[in-house]
């Protein structure tokens, strides 16, 4: 009970102070759980972060679960995905009541008006730096293209693209196998 | 209430289940889901999602929360959230179970292969939506016609700025840059 209690708040720490999801985090998990609680070791806490990476969900989240799971096995996954979202839950949820009781103030509508153009640069940011990881070569830039132009033109839920990618990632991942044979 | 609740997880599980590569992934679900849910509209997922990125913890949750509370107020937060979260939970325990060696799981790494550019694929539609929205008039371009009341100069200004500084700059946090285009709309009037 005590080591879930510990698992909360350390996962609360983590969730409260680190700006920016999943990548920013990485700094601050060595700092907290590989050298003041020895949860885990370097080796571990970096190949947890590639399995998130490589699994569906929030990045932050799936590095919670795992280290909480090695813990203190499911309870202990859970107690540390919760200490992790509940310091979001809190802050966002009092913003959003603020901002809502004052959205129609014209100093509120400015600033927002303004805020929305750093996001388009931000996001536009974010596309230029995972370039480089996810578009490897031709067939990969093919995927790239079509979802792009596909998901822009056609009414679709964007689950079917991902379903689709991943088949296609594992038939010609497969194909090029056989051809090496 | 009861049923909006539930519809809300029902929503967000699947969000959690099938966006991959972190926070700004979730961008292109949560704009399907408001476009044919009613729940929020596109501008004010843009407003979320810069008060998502500007306060702490991970995007993607803040996202699911901040959407949960529009939609449904304080419970619908909560709800979303663990609605956001649920799958990843399950998902990295079955993972932590039966599979020690994961990511060099040969299917696994060519699922990868295909699933990354095509998230980008999904970021890049969302990107685009985001940049009509902020830099271009297309509603009073097609009310008088006229080539130049296409762009809304005073935001491809500060675009343009924006992107020069952050690239330079790349070790300030965006939080300061999002502050900045505060003061910048309210000083310039960018809402009129």
């Amino acid at each position: 009970m005590k080591l879930l209690f510990e698992l909360f708040i350390t996962f609360f720490k983590l969730g409260a102070v680190t700006f920016g999801g999943g990548y920013a985090m990485l700094p601050i998990i060595q700092r907290e759980v590989v050298e003041k609680k020895k949860w885990a070791t370097e080796e571990e806490v970096l190949d947890y972060y590639a399995i998130g990476q490589c699994t569906p969900g929030v990045i932050a989240v799936n590095t919670a679960t795992f280290i909480g799971q090695k813990k203190k096995g499911i309870l202990g996954g859970i107690a540390a995905t919760l200490g992790v979202i509940f310091p979001s839950l809190i802050i966002i949820t009092v913003i959003a009541a603020f901002i809502r009781n004052f959205a129609e103030y014209k100093v509120v509508k400015n600033a927002f008006a303004g805020i929305r153009v750093c996001v388009a640069v931000l996001i536009v940011n974010a596309i230029i730096k995972l370039w480089k990881k996810s578009v490897v070569d031709a067939v990969t830039f093919c995927i790239f293209l079509a979802v792009t132009a596909l998901s822009f033109f056609l009414d679709v839920s964007p689950i079917i693209f991902v379903v689709a990618a991943a088949v296609i990632g594992i038939i010609v991942k497969n194909l090029e196998v056989r051809k090496k044979c | 209430m009861l049923m909006l609740l539930l519809r809300l997880f029902y929503e967000f599980f699947k969000v959690g289940l099938f966006s991959v590569g972190g926070g700004l992934a979730t961008l292109p679900f949560l704009q399907e889901m408001g476009a044919r849910t009613g729940w929020f509209t596109t501008e004010q997922l843009y407003d979320m999602l810069a008060v998502s990125e500007s306060t702490p913890g991970p995007i993607g949750v803040n996202m699911a929360t901040y959407v949960g509370f529009t939609t449904a107020g304080a419970a619908g937060s909560v709800v979303a959230t663990l609605g956001l979260v649920t799958p990843s939970v399950i998902v990295i325990l079955i993972v932590a179970l039966f599979l020690k060696n994961f990511k060099d799981n040969k299917y696994v790494k060519s699922a990868f292969y295909g699933l990354r550019p095509a998230s980008m694929g999904l970021i890049c539609t969302a990107a685009i939506g985001v940049v009509l929205i902020t830099l271009f008039n297309i509603d009073l371009f097609r009310e008088t016609g006229k080539i130049i009341d296409l762009f809304s100069f005073k935001a491809i200004i500060l675009a343009v700025v924006l992107f020069a500084l952050s690239n330079i700059f790349k070790k300030i946090h965006p939080v300061v840059w999002i502050g900045l285009a505060a003061v910048v709309g309210i000083v310039f009037g960018f809402a009129a």
